[in-house]
C-alpha cells in the first residue's frame, strides 16, 4: 500500500496528475450536466400553457 | 447530409446515441485509466509514465476539439448552418478544460524529467498558445450581443486560429525541442512498448469519448437555450 502511494519516489507529482485530472474533467462533466438539466427544465416551464 | 444537421434532428438523433456515447466512454476510460495505472514502471522514468496516459489523450483530445471548432465554424461561415454555430460554440470550453489539463499533467511530469516545469520550447509556448486561442474565442462570443454577428467574428478568429494546429503538430519537428518528438503516429509504428501503448490507446479513446459525449450534451443545451430564448421573445409580443 505504501509502495503504491509512494509512486517509486514521485508521488509529488504522479498523484496530483490524477488529482487535477480527475477535478477538472469530473468538474466539467458536473457543470454541462446542471447545464443541460436547467436549459431542460427552464424550456419546459416555458412550454407548459 | 445537411439534412440531418437541423437542431430538430439534431435532437431526436443525439437522444438516441447519447446513452451508447456515455456508455463507451465509461468503458473506454475506466480501462484506460485502471490499465494506465497498473501499468510497470518505465525503466528510465519509472512510475512518472503514469502522466503519460493523463497527458497524452488530454492533448490530443485538445487538439481534436480546435480541429472540429475550426472545420464548424468553416462551415458556418460558408453555409451559414445554424446547427454548425452552436456545434462551434459548445466546442471550446471543453477544448480549454483539455489544453489546461495537457498543460499542467505535462508541467507535472516536466518537472522530474527535465528538472523543470516549464520551459519556452516550441512544444509547449504553441500549446499554451492554443488556450490563449480557446480563451480569446470563448471572451469573443461573449462581448458581441447579435447573436450572428458573434458567430462570424468567431468562426474568422477560429480559422486564423487553426494556423497555430499545425505548428503544434509539428513544432517537434521544426525545432530544437526539450519535449519530445512523435513516438505513436509515425512512420514505422509506434516506438513504445506494448505494456505502454495499449493503456495509451485506451485512454486516448476514452478521452475523445468523453470530448464527444460532452460537446454532443452541451449542444443539447445551447438548442435548448436558444427555443426557450425564442418562445420568450415570441410571448412578449
Amino acid at each position: 500500500m505504501s509502495q503504491v502511494l509512494a509512486m517509486g519516489g514521485y508521488a509529488a507529482f504522479v498523484w496530483p496528475a490524477y488529482g487535477v485530472s480527475v477535478l477538472l474533467l469530473g468538474g466539467t462533466v458536473v457543470v454541462t450536466m446542471r447545464a443541460y438539466r436547467n436549459a431542460r427544465a427552464r424550456l419546459a416551464a416555458l412550454e407548459k400553457p | 447530409m445537411f439534412a440531418f444537421a437541423n437542431p430538430k434532428r439534431f435532437m431526436d438523433a443525439s437522444s438516441a446515441v447519447l446513452p451508447w456515447l456515455v456508455a463507451a466512454t465509461v468503458l473506454a476510460l475506466g480501462a484506460g485509466v485502471v490499465l494506465g495505472f497498473l501499468a510497470p514502471p518505465d525503466y528510465q522514468q519509472g512510475d512518472t509514465v503514469k502522466i503519460m496516459f493523463l497527458h497524452v489523450p488530454a492533448a490530443w483530445t485538445a487538439m481534436m476539439a480546435y480541429g472540429l471548432l475550426a472545420a464548424t465554424s468553416l462551415v458556418s461561415l460558408v453555409w451559414r448552418h445554424p446547427l454548425s454555430d452552436v456545434a462551434a460554440k459548445a466546442a471550446a470550453p471543453l477544448g480549454a478544460v483539455f489544453t489546461l489539463l495537457g498543460l499542467i499533467t505535462g508541467s507535472l511530469w516536466g518537472r522530474p524529467m527535465w528538472g523543470a516545469y516549464w520551459v519556452w520550447d516550441a512544444r509547449l509556448t504553441s500549446f499554451l498558445l492554443l488556450l490563449f486561442i480557446y480563451l480569446g474565442y470563448i471572451a469573443l462570443w461573449n462581448a458581441i450581443e447579435d447573436e450572428t454577428r458573434a458567430a462570424r467574428a468567431a468562426a474568422i478568429l477560429a480559422l486564423l486560429g487553426a494556423v497555430n494546429l499545425p505548428v503544434i503538430e509539428f513544432s517537434v519537428d521544426w525545432w530544437n525541442t526539450l519535449h519530445q518528438g512523435e513516438s505513436i503516429f509515425r512512420a514505422g509504428g509506434p516506438r513504445i512498448s506494448g505494456v505502454f501503448l495499449w493503456p495509451l490507446a485506451l485512454s486516448g479513446v476514452g478521452y475523445t469519448l468523453l470530448f464527444f459525449t460532452l460537446w454532443t450534451i452541451r449542444i443539447r443545451t445551447e438548442i435548448l437555450e436558444r427555443r426557450a430564448r425564442s418562445l420568450l421573445l415570441g410571448g412578449a409580443e
